[in-house]
């Protein structure tokens, strides 16, 4: 347990420091630490632009993974992930009203001290928590809330706002269309330190509050019913994984649009590896989570630099045929007679 | 002392279908009931209810407590229950999923301690499982997952074990030997038991209480000889059959008269 995280953590901390090294322009680490105060370009970009965006990729990266366990433990289906809660869509329709809404505004922080950083994401924010209470609203029966409905109103929540963002991209000018676009593929190009800070605050609360839900997350993979029998109150559980997913989520599509694909793939990948005991696999699947997304994100920029990809690109292009190989290799052996 | 398991006018409807009415029995601690009865009369409604899955009207006294004022760690250390077919879709290994069944007795944050070890692979020992430990749940035959199972209901270490159909999916040779541990437990550990079965057969060998449902009442309540007559089982399941008794001690076992 510890060898598995140890090694994922050491890898971790090792690709974050070569994802803020490799990039358009090169950098050269000693010259950036040397004097990082001065007027030095390469502390500059790597202060100011690659270390922001990648501490921000890991927790993102590692969030999504955290969401996607917790929420396929909770709905009793591995192939659930964090798009199917409804808080995204609501996210993203949030920050492209404040796009479209609120263009140049931009919030100083402490009175400007600390910079301005973009509307969009509290809007987003905000977007988020209104389609929280709505779903959670619409699954809670009798203080229950019920996998199948979650499940439901959260997809079909989600496919509603779709609807929504795709009017309102018809009504838009062709610049701004190109800038919702941008938003909903994801990306993680922030530079502002305050928000690398709000969601990693985010991402260690929820997942430090899930992770210590790790052993009743096991049990109620064991069935609704199976799990009050061994002792969880499976009610009061439901309750809190979806509320602490829910911010998460909402939190990270805030700041970066819906990043697709590890929700899915680094929780099945990790289950292969380190088994199914979510008090192992919370931790193995958030640092997973962060490696994979940096590395994804160093592709995104490197790939047409100097001109930047979605990331959402990148993952889905190596997370599917990866995800597809994986399900191959396992039902080959799986069903092997 | 009082009884393990107390009911008082349990009824139960899921929406305006009545599934139980006015169902009032008792269990001592250390007796060992089998519930019988047809396809819906209510015999897994009422398991639900005994494991607090599902409200009722009516009361349930566990050992003379209310079953409202038990937490549910609490409960799940005092019963332990083994479903009917249950769905599990996530692999885990059969010793994982007997490891569970400590879960109430360790903390939440706690990994299991040595001796939950030790109370697993006793378990395994005893559904004579211990060979499937690391092989996956899904991977195991119906019966082998059903032993797992049993074996997680006694890593709970529980007083009170209550099955739905334990001996469903067994062959004969594993469905005696479930019989004759669960006859074993009873006799050794005191263990309360509290099995809703369809082996009219079985049931009349190894419970010297059997209870018969029909239609969500309580039909007949007595010893095996009390309860499976010629009159009860063509009232309650609607067909013919002749009872005679077992060579060996005299239990009363079914013939099923053939309809020519």
């Amino acid at each position: 347990m510890l060898l598995v995280n140890g090694v994922l953590l050491a890898l971790l901390l090792l690709s974050m420091l070569a994802c803020a090294l490799f990039g358009p322009v090169r950098l050269d680490l000693s010259q950036a630490l040397q004097n990082p105060f001065s007027a030095n370009p390469d502390a500059e970009i790597f202060f100011r632009a690659r270390l922001p965006r990648v501490l921000l990729g890991a927790a993102i990266g590692g969030g999504m993974a955290v969401c996607g366990v917790a929420l396929q433990a909770l709905l009793g289906n591995p192939l659930a992930c964090p798009q199917m809660l409804g808080v995204s869509g609501g996210a993203s329709l949030g920050g492209i009203l404040g796009l479209i809404f609120f263009p140049h505004w931009l919030l100083p922080i402490a009175g400007g001290l600390l910079g301005e950083i973009s509307w969009a994401p509290l809007a987003a924010f905000v977007g988020a928590l209104i389609s929280m209470v709505l779903v959670y609203r619409f699954s809670l029966f009798h203080g229950r809330l019920h996998p199948y409905h979650l499940l439901l109103s959260g997809v079909i929540f989600n496919s509603f706002i779709a609807a929504l963002i795709m009017f309102l991209n018809s009504i838009v000018d062709f610049y701004q269309a190109q800038g919702l676009l941008f938003w909903l593929m994801g990306s993680l190009s922030t530079r502002a330190y305050l928000t690398v800070a709000f969601i990693w605050g985010y991402i260690v609360i929820g997942f430090l509050w899930l992770w210590a839900k790790g052993l009743s997350l096991n049990l109620i993979t064991m069935g609704e019913e199976a799990a009050l029998q061994l002792g969880v109150e499976t009610a009061a559980l439901q309750r809190q994984v979806f509320i602490a997913s829910s911010l998460m989520i909402g939190a990270m599509v805030s700041v970066s649009g819906m990043i697709g694909f590890i929700g899915l793939m680094i929780p099945h990948v990790m289950r292969l590896i380190v088994g199914s005991d979510h008090r192992l696999l919370l931790p193995a699947s958030f640092l997973a989570g962060g490696i994979f997304l940096c590395w994804a994100d160093t592709l995104a920029r490197i790939v047409l630099a100097p001109a930047e990809l979605p990331v959402g690109i990148i993952t889905a292009f190596f997370g599917g045929p990866f995800f597809l190989y994986m399900l191959y290799r396992e039902g080959r052996r799986k069903f092997a007679l | 002392m009082n009884p393990a398991i107390q009911t008082r006018e349990l009824s139960f409807s899921y929406r305006d279908r009545a599934v139980l009415h006015q169902v009032s029995f008792s269990v001592e601690s250390g007796e060992m009931l089998g519930m019988l009865g047809p396809n819906g009369s209510g015999k897994t409604t009422l398991l639900k209810i005994l494991s607090a899955v599902l409200p009722s009207h009516g009361e349930v006294h566990l050992k003379g407590k209310r079953i409202e004022s038990y937490g549910r760690r609490e409960l799940s250390r005092l019963f332990a229950v083994v479903q009917q077919e249950p769905q599990i879709n996530f692999p885990y290994t059969a010793a994982e999923i007997v490891l569970m069944g400590r879960a109430s007795h360790h903390g939440t944050l706690a990994l299991e301690s040595q001796k939950d070890l030790e109370v697993a692979r006793a378990s395994l020992a005893l559904t004579d499982s211990l060979a499937l430990a690391d092989r996956y749940l899904h991977e195991l035959s119906g019966g082998e997952k059903q032993r797992v199972l049993i074996a997680r209901a006694l890593a709970q270490e529980p007083e009170i074990l209550l099955l739905d159909e334990p001996s469903a999916f067994l062959d004969l040779k594993h469905q005696v030997q479930v019989f004759e541990l669960l006859r074993r437990l009873n006799r050794e550990r005191g263990l309360t038991v509290v099995a809703a079965l369809h082996d009219l057969n079985l049931a009349a060998l190894f419970f010297p209480r059997l209870m018969m449902l029909r239609e969500g009442a309580i039909y007949s309540d007595g010893s095996p000889s009390e309860v499976l007559t010629e009159k009860t089982i063509e009232d309650v399941y609607g067909i013919r059959v002749r009872i005679e008794s077992n060579f060996a001690n005299g239990t009363p076992q079914l013939s099923i008269c053939p309809s020519l």
